[in-house]
């Protein structure tokens, strides 16, 4: 601005104390993503989608299965019950990738970086508020899984009279089962780490439909190309590597044994995906221009 | 200014003088586009490539170690895999069964009456075991054990045939050269309702004919056999095919097998023509199947013959879920569409897309308003340039794909014919898809949105499907409705009513026939191109 100022006006207005001496904190650069991602209209919405497909993929794949009278069925009926967690993670998918992206796209990823100049502060603080509210979301979309499960199930002849029962190893679902929990929980954990994956994909591409690709190719293809190959050890390996199926590994509640990776382990493989995201996109985001 | 002189405004166009906005020139200026944006090219070639490297990876990615029982060397790749029967078509099939045979000269005829099929099944719980050692077999018969008249080149496995007969599931069938299936009367066979068969031959044609009274033949069918000598085989068979029961749970599926054992009693034997060797020889043909040596057996009692047999005459049926059938069929080599799409997806997404993210698409419509062929433009060249590219791939994994897979291990043989399809399908299904995502694009304007709707929409139901963890019935009906069912045009082998195998879409059987699969997807396109073209009119840029 080239206008003169006239004399006795005050000069630049002058920051509050607290904010010239921590301008570029994490707290602050937690209210300001969280003040982002509150003001646009997509996150909402795609959060809302989260819940929604979640429950509704797995309201549908439990009622599609059905136990005929006098058969055993020896379905992990946690794991069914939980199937939308596959649809979900694609919403979580573009939620957290475009936390990123979108700005690169817009051009405000320049207003945030002169804001906050401090760039891992601001990758860790996208990571806290985005991951935040992905559990969040995850925990009710879970939670409406298991509840439809617990209510669809029983009407589908996964009964007491059918072997369903806590002492053979299938008890009717319910959250104060051990391995359920465990499941739930895990499910919950599994898109709050997908989330963290598709955040530092999309910190290193910038642009949101590459980085969409790229993660659900990460995601879904893992399976498809586990499948295909016949040799078993490799087969093995591959599951074990991929971070869907490994961590798809916290919904199993039965059969234990034969799982290519237990658990909690497989979970780990997802976390140490993510974690990789996160490091390679944080320093690709210290390295580059914006 | 002075009046007068004014001379009018003559724009500079280089080449170029009528028909600026003629379709010709849209086309030319969106492929000019698309061709000039480096990072769409090279989204394309990485579709390739990764086509190419996922194809060859699961070729590669089999391998054999076997050793034969008693010891001996370690073999690898091939040589562990049994051999196949080839039969008259080139596919390999199944030809094992129990042969009462004469030999037939020239034209002539055989009838024969049925009285009764009986047959033994593996025990239910193979871990059991009984008194004598393993638990015992049962009473009973596959659905598709069968017994009957047969006309056949020769006693080799995978001759021409002609085969009139009762099944114990399927009533009465002509079947003929492995493949063909003819019904005719239905219902089982009893002592109280025995089956009276006919088959007729004359030169290479044969004709088979039922009746259950014995006076009122109806025809059942007539097969031409092409390569049948002049003095043929002619008798009667009973074939047995192996128990197969498939369980489905969340652990995948498995089956459950072993073989079995039909007995036959025919009686009433009626021929005509000239038969010169006036005395039957019983023969078990491929050795009884996998069924226990000497499982096969023939007793003439008087006019009445009892004749017990094992195995099967059908094709081999392929698929990763039938034990100890061919490893590959060149659906496997095109595992890579998969990530082919999603790269193609984002590139086609994109076209669209990065234009409104730059303010693009205001330049476009202003040099060309007639929407409609702006849109029409983008769809002609990214369908067309993702077509070419999936065709190159699918061409070269396939072709590559089997030579190795053949090096390592056995791949189906299909027709050249199919072999087109699959490879024309595999990049018409990307070719659809990219114009579903760029019809997505338009309509949505987000990339994001439209790659992840596109992808999820078409992958995420194929490995619901495949992933076991449904049942089976309702992958089917996710493979019918779903943008999913496309993957139905890679499917490469023919699934047989006539053999009972499991036919899941994760064993590469899909619901719906490969065209009508592909059929449904374009209907999504054309649905969401028209929704975009309207849009595109109504709303501002």
């Amino acid at each position: 601005m080239s206008q003169a100022v006239p004399a006795g006006s005050p000069g630049p207005p002058s920051l509050p104390v607290a904010m010239q001496a921590g301008l570029t904190g994490l707290r602050d650069a937690l209210h300001a993503e969280w003040t982002k991602l509150r003001t646009t209209a997509g996150p909402a919405w795609l959060l809302a989608a989260t819940v929604v497909l979640t429950v509704a993929v797995s309201a549908a794949a439990t009622a599609a299965v059905r136990c005929p009278a006098g058969t055993a069925c020896p379905v992990d009926t946690t794991k069914l019950s939980l199937t939308g967690i596959q649809c979900g993670q694609a919403v979580v998918a573009i939620l957290a990738g475009l936390a990123i992206s979108g700005e690169y796209s817009s051009g405000m990823m320049r207003t945030t970086l002169t804001a906050m100049p401090r760039r891992t502060t601001v990758l860790a603080a996208k990571a806290a508020i985005v991951g935040g509210l992905v559990l969040a979301a995850g925990t009710a979309g879970v939670l409406g899984s298991v509840l439809a499960g617990r209510l669809i199930l029983p009407g589908h002849g996964f009964t007491a009279a059918h072997g369903f029962t806590a002492a053979r190893g299938f008890p009717l679902l319910s959250l104060g089962d051990g391995p359920t929990l465990r499941a739930a929980a895990g499910s919950v954990l599994y898109l709050g780490l997908i989330a963290l994956l598709s955040l530092g994909i999309a910190t290193a591409i910038r642009d949101s439909a590459v980085t969409i690709g790229v993660v659900l190719g990460l995601l879904y293809l893992s399976p498809l190309i586990a499948q295909a190959v016949s040799n078993p050890q490799w087969h093995r390996h591959l599951e074990q590597a991929g971070p869907m199926t490994a961590g798809l590994a916290i919904q199993a509640t039965t059969g234990l044994r034969g799982l290519p990776i237990q658990p909690w382990a497989g979970l780990g493989v997802l976390a140490a995906w993510s974690a990789a995201a996160l490091i390679i996109g944080g320093l690709l985001l210290r390295l580059r221009d914006a | 200014m002075t009046a007068g002189t004014v001379t009018p405004y003559q724009p500079y166009r280089p080449g170029q003088q009528a028909g600026r906005d003629g379709f010709a020139q849209v086309l030319h200026a969106e492929w000019t586009k698309f061709r000039t944006v480096r990072g769409w090219v090279i989204g394309l070639l990485a579709a390739v490539l990764v086509m190419l490297g996922l194809g060859l990876l699961s070729a590669g990615g089999s391998s054999h170690t076997c050793q034969t029982s008693g010891g001996g060397p370690t073999r690898t790749g091939r040589a562990c895999l049994p051999t196949y029967a080839v039969g008259p078509g080139g596919e390999p099939v199944d030809d094992s069964f129990y042969f009462v045979r004469q030999p037939l000269a020239g034209n002539g005829s055989i009838t024969v009456r049925v009285t009764s099929l009986t047959g033994l099944l593996p025990p239910a719980n193979p871990n059991a075991s009984g008194p004598n050692g393993p638990a015992d077999t049962r009473p009973g018969l596959m659905p598709w054990a069968k017994a009957g008249l047969i006309i056949a080149g020769g006693t080799n496995q995978g001759s021409a045939y002609a085969a009139m007969m009762v099944t114990a599931g399927h009533g009465v069938r002509l079947q003929d050269n492995y493949t063909q299936d003819t019904a005719g009367e239905p219902g089982a066979v009893s002592a109280a309702s025995p089956r009276w068969l006919r088959l007729t031959r004359s030169g290479g044609t044969i004709t088979g004919y039922d009746s259950s009274d014995g006076t009122h033949w109806t025809q059942v069918g007539a097969v031409h056999l092409t390569g049948l000598p002049s003095t043929a085989q002619a008798g009667l068979f009973t074939a047995s095919p192996d128990y197969n029961v498939v369980s489905q749970s969340f652990g995948g599926t498995s089956t459950t097998g072993g073989p079995t054992q039909a007995t036959a009693v025919f009686d009433q034997l009626g021929r005509s023509g000239t038969w010169p060797a006036g005395t039957w020889t019983g023969d078990a043909i491929g050795a009884g199947g996998s069924g226990p040596p000497g499982a096969g057996a023939y007793h003439q009692n008087g006019s009445q013959f009892s004749v017990t047999g094992s195995g099967d005459i059908a094709p081999v049926i392929a698929g990763h879920g039938n034990e100890g059938d061919p490893d590959f069929t060149i659906t496997d080599f095109l595992l890579g569409t998969f990530a082919g799409l999603i790269a193609v997806v984002v590139v086609a997404t994109m076209f669209i897309t990065a234009e409104y993210r730059r303010g693009l698409i205001r330049t476009t419509l202003a040099a060309s308003p007639r929407r409609g062929r702006v849109l029409a433009a983008k769809a002609i060249v990214v369908g067309a340039v993702t077509f070419v590219a999936g065709l190159v791939a699918a061409t070269v994994a396939v072709i590559a794909g089997t030579a190795l897979g053949n090096k390592n291990s056995y791949v189906f043989p299909v027709s050249w014919l199919t072999e087109l399809r699959v490879v024309a399908g595999a990049a018409a299904l990307l070719a659809v898809a990219a114009v579903l995502a760029l019809a997505l694009g338009t309509v949505l304007r987000r990339s994001a949105a439209a790659v992840s709707i596109v992808i999820v929409a078409i992958v995420l139901p194929y490995i619901l499907a495949v992933g076991s963890v449904l049942p089976v019935g309702v992958s089917d009906w996710l493979l019918r409705i779903t943008p999913a069912a496309a993957f139905a045009v890679q499917q490469a082998v023919p699934q047989y009513p006539q053999v009972t195998a499991l036919y899941s879409p994760g064993s590469g059987y899909f619901p719906l026939p490969p065209w009508a699969g592909l059929a449904v997807l374009c209907g999504y396109a054309a649905l969401v191109l028209g929704l975009a073209a309207v849009l595109l009119r109504r709303r501002d840029a």
